[in-house]
């Protein structure tokens, strides 16, 4: 049975007739097209999935699509604007925080939630968030400084 | 330096696509017009599959086709073939079972492919694989090395007596007899190198693509080493010739080895690909990731160390049994001989050594490289070994190690076991990692660890590698069935901005950017001006692709030889340009330039003039500026170093927190010390993660109990540390670079670094061996069993 739905994706009204067993990355990157988004796991556990749903990180594989009709998704592709990049994307390259750069767009969505709740997080807090994501290739170390220097960043533009 | 050259530490050109979501890995692929392909796997780890119903599948919603084991046999595919030989020490060549894509009669373990149904969707073809009925008869299996090699052991292969695939041995059996028997004292161990599975964290995926009107095929592979897939499944499995089948491996989220091999999955897509003239695309779940990816390690060693009065090392002996799963694996039989064995002389001068290595088959998936692939397992034994004699000594560990360490004037050293060692210091790397760590002040930090209940520990591990695989001609006396050169083409456009083309592949390493540092230091090119294209047949002329450490060593003189060529011509160019001879004319900020005059060419005039060759030197020299070079390396690198853990222990709980690292690694000369230290956390973390966390477990029936990302535990940014990390240089002697490799060292000195520490921190116990990993559970029960 497909159901039709529709939320608004990055600032801009989408939709799509999906399977009501569509899970939500899914939608977002088979329905949508927004291949940012990725897939490391099927047991919620990798955090490559990671996007906002209403301003909140959420893992997009533990959830279904229709569970998103009406949300205010926002995936890594929004990020950026008007071609610019965003301080903490700016800060994942500066400090080398990716390296085959699968996880690296959960890590950023993760990453921006955290600094939203918490503008200046020291480093056990940074560990502690993002303990849902794995990464197999930085060992964390460069990702933190990222996300330390990308909070800094976004404190200095407000 | 050159700005952006070689040393540098550049921000990497890659990184834009994938901060903004843009990378494009094989899953976010589309082909118009695609089906989808989802593969029904044994759940028993041995079984013969009595009858096998696909008639239901075939009718589900969406399903345009089932294919089976004997359809693909009936096309007349062959096996998945094994790309390295091995010949066991009576001269009889390994066992070597047929390995079709899937499976004829017999399923050899959990995970092995039945069947695949092709469909319109991913969900259509995930319900109609539920309808296939497999009847199957239940035969007993073997899961671990001591199953398989029981008495009376079920046969994973009825022609491989005793599950054994190769007895193979290396060194002088008789020298280090007598080593032995004028040895002071004798130190042995136990050893269990525990099986992994390397969770890159892309799972694989692959779409076979044909092309009925060309009778071409196209396959994008989430693969280190694209070459060798299309020679490796063109030539062995689906009979397709090379300039028809066009391999391409975009972005790849990590590989860590276990996405050098050929796996059953591509050839699937590729074959169903033509029979339904649609592209198939697979994408693996994790749970089948777990199933199907080579896993790695896998050894149980006895090994015993003859020593001096004075401790110095007089011979060692080693038997170690490697589990290579139910198939042998592309690179499966090389890695526990010689990539293992012919590292057991670690960084000592220890004159005798003599190594078997029983290869054995058991129902479990096929065992291969992963990170380090060998030599994790061989500095593991021997550095756990050596702590152990420095008990049994009482000589202290680091001074034990110095005192049989190879001398920076022994070098070129031969080793007992085949290697011959170009150049190192390891007295340097222990002193700068003794350094960094504030070793001096240990019992300091013991003292307020006590203070608080927790039990403090500090272990030192030294490690050698050979990187830079290979010398081809000497990995085909020793076994390998193709060459392991690297190829690299230089094209400098005609407006003078340069395309690289390399075999080297990058899933994480950050060749766009290392490699353009290379062009940049050889030709003045601006960093901006350079492109690096990796991972495509149809545009890379060959490659051997990226493991091992290989990539600067091979694939980077490669492309430094290629750039010499494009200099020596440039060179003539500019000569005939300026009326000079091309002896006087030098490379310098980007022109072209007379020596002692003012008279230069910039390099981008020159490239436009041998495009548009109107005043060029036509009757000697070919327009164009474009160069291609093959590199087989004369030995193999020999990176090394030093690695110092400290970790403390809660004796209530078992935990162990690794609460300081230090590496002191030898790379040799260091073309990007920003992508080498992040070589260097990862390979760390995933020796951490080996040493404390991650265990491969199967049942006695073979059934994978750690089958998921909640039972396989992997390391997670709240388990670590910051490491401290440093380098000491001695360059490679024997190329341009003086590069040796910096991927694998972290996972290869880290383990016995951790396991000293953990060892040395339960002291007060006189616990002297701790299994890895060394879980709270392991580490209070032996707590417990020491205090009662
Ligand atoms: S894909 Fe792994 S947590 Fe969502
Ligand atoms: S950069 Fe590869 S998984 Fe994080």
């Amino acid at each position: 049975m497909t159901t039709k739905v529709s939320f608004t994706l990055n600032g801009e009204a989408v939709s799509a007739e999906v399977d009501s067993r569509t899970l939500l990355v899914e939608m977002i990157r088979e329905n949508l097209g927004k291949t940012g988004t990725h897939v490391g796991c099927d047991t919620s556990q990798c955090g490559a999935c990671v996007i906002h749903l209403d301003g909140r990180s959420v893992k997009s594989c533990t959830m279904l699509a229709v569970q998103a009709e009406g949300a205010d998704v926002a995936t890594i592709e929004g990020v950026a604007t008007n071609g610019k990049l965003h301080p903490m994307q700016e800060a994942f390259r500066e400090h080398h925080g990716l390296q085959c750069g699968y996880c690296t767009p959960g890590m950023i969505m993760s990453s921006l939630d955290l600094v939203k709740q918490n503008p200046d997080p020291d480093e056990k807090q940074i560990r502690e968030w993002l303990e849902g994501n794995l990464c197999r290739c930085t060992g964390y170390q460069n990702i933190v400084r990222a996300v330390k220097a990308g909070a800094q960043a976004m404190r200095a533009d407000d | 330096m050159t700005e952006n050259g070689i040393g540098a530490a550049v921000r990497r050109k890659e990184d834009h696509r994938f901060i903004t979501g843009k990378g494009q890995y094989v899953d976010d692929i589309n082909r118009p017009n695609q089906l989808y392909a989802v593969i029904l796997r044994s759940p028993l780890a041995h079984g013969k599959i009595k009858s096998l119903e696909t008639d239901a599948a075939k009718a589900a919603p969406g399903v345009v086709a089932v294919f089976t084991g004997a359809d693909m046999a009936a096309a007349g595919v062959g096996g998945l073939p094994c790309g390295w030989g091995i010949t066991s020490s009576d001269g009889s060549p390994m066992a070597e079972p047929g390995h079709p894509p899937l499976a004829v009669d017999v399923v050899h373990h959990v995970g092995d492919q039945v069947a695949v149904v092709l469909a319109e969707t991913k969900a259509a073809a995930r319900d109609a694989v539920e309808l296939i009925e497999v009847d199957y008869d239940d035969l007993p299996a073997v899961a671990s090395l001591d199953a398989a090699g029981a008495e009376g052991a079920p046969l994973v292969w009825d022609d491989a007596p005793g599950n054994i695939c190769f007895d193979w041995e290396i060194g002088d059996a008789a020298a280090t007899d007598a080593a032995f028997a004028k040895a002071a004292q004798v130190v042995s161990i136990d050893i269990v190198n525990n099986r992994l599975i390397a969770n890159a964290m892309e799972p694989r995926a692959a779409i076979g693509d044909y092309d009925s009107g060309k009778d071409e095929y196209t396959l994008f592979t989430t693969s280190q080493n694209p070459h060798v897939i299309r020679m490796l499944m063109g030539a062995f499995v689906l009979g397709i010739p090379e300039h028809k089948l066009r391999v391409v491996s975009p972005d790849v989220g990590g590989g860590f080895g276990s996405k050098i091999f050929h796996y059953a999955e591509e050839a699937i897509v590729t074959w169903a690909s033509k029979q339904v003239d649609r592209p198939v695309k697979w994408t693996a779940d994790r749970s089948e990731s777990f199933i199907s990816d080579a896993h790695g390690r896998d050894h149980v060693s006895h090994a015993e160390l003859a020593l001096s009065e004075d401790g110095e090392f007089l011979g060692l002996r080693v038997d170690t049994r490697a589990n290579l799963g139910a198939y042998l694996s592309t690179f499966g039989p090389a890695v526990p001989t010689i990539l293992y064995a012919t590292l057991l002389a670690g960084t000592y001068k220890t004159p005798a050594i003599h190594a078997r290595v029983r290869g054995m088959f058991t129902h479990t998936v096929p065992v291969d490289a992963y990170r380090g692939a060998g030599r994790p397992e061989a500095s593991y034994l021997l550095e756990r070994l050596v702590d152990r004699a420095a008990k049994v000594t009482g000589i202290d560990p680091i001074e034990l190690r110095r005192r049989n360490f190879i001398k920076p004037d022994e070098f070129p050293y031969q080793t007992p076991v085949a290697l011959e060692y170009d150049i190192g210091d390891y007295d340097a790397a222990v002193d700068k990692a003794l350094e960094l760590a504030d070793y001096d002040n240990f019992a300091q930090r013991r003292e307020e660890s006590a203070s608080r209940g927790k039990l403090r520990g500090v272990g030192i591990a030294t490690y050698i590698e050979a990187c830079g695989i290979a010398p081809s001609n000497v990995a085909g006396a020793l076994g390998a069935r193709a060459g392991l050169y690297e190829a690299g083409t230089v094209r400098v456009n005609p407006t003078g901005s340069v395309s690289v083309f390399t075999g080297s592949h990058s899933h994480g390493q950050g060749h766009e950017t290392t490699f353009a540092q290379l062009v940049t230091e050889a030709l003045g090119v601006d960093f901006d001006n350079v492109s690096i294209v990796h991972g495509d047949t149809a545009k890379v002329p060959f490659g051997m692709g990226t493991y091992g450490s290989r990539s600067a060593a091979v694939g980077g003189v490669a492309l430094m030889n290629a750039l010499e060529k494009i200099r020596t011509k440039s060179r003539k160019i500019a000569a005939h340009l300026l009326e000079a001879s091309a002896e006087d004319i030098e490379f310098k900020d980007g022109k072209l330039t007379v020596v002692g005059t003012d008279r230069s060419v910039a390099f981008g005039d020159v490239a436009m003039a041998a495009y548009v060759p109107h005043n060029y030197p036509l009757d000697t020299l070919e327009p164009g500026l474009e160069e291609t070079a093959f590199y087989d390396p004369k030995n193999f690198t020999f990176p090394a170093g030093c690695h110092i853990c400290e970790v403390e222990i809660d004796p209530d709980t078992g935990v162990v927190d690794v609460v300081s690292f230090t590496a002191a690694d030898d790379f040799g000369r260091i073309i990007n010390p920003m992508i080498v230290e992040g070589q260097v956390h990862g390979g760390v973390t995933q020796g951490i993660g080996q040493a404390l966390y991650e265990q491969c477990v199967y049942d006695d029936s073979g059934q994978l109990l750690s089958g998921s990302m909640m039972d396989y535990c992997l390391p997670r940014a709240d388990n670590l540390p910051n490491f401290a990390v440093t380098t000491n240089v001695t360059p490679c002697t024997h190329n341009v670079l003086g590069v040796k490799g910096c991927g694998e060292a972290g996972a290869i000195g880290t383990p016995p670094a951790v396991i000293n520490a953990v060892v040395n921190a339960l002291s007060e116990y006189k616990i002297d061996d701790m299994p890895m990993p060394a879980t709270p559970e392991r580490v209070w029960q032996a707590i417990q069993s020491a205090t009662n």
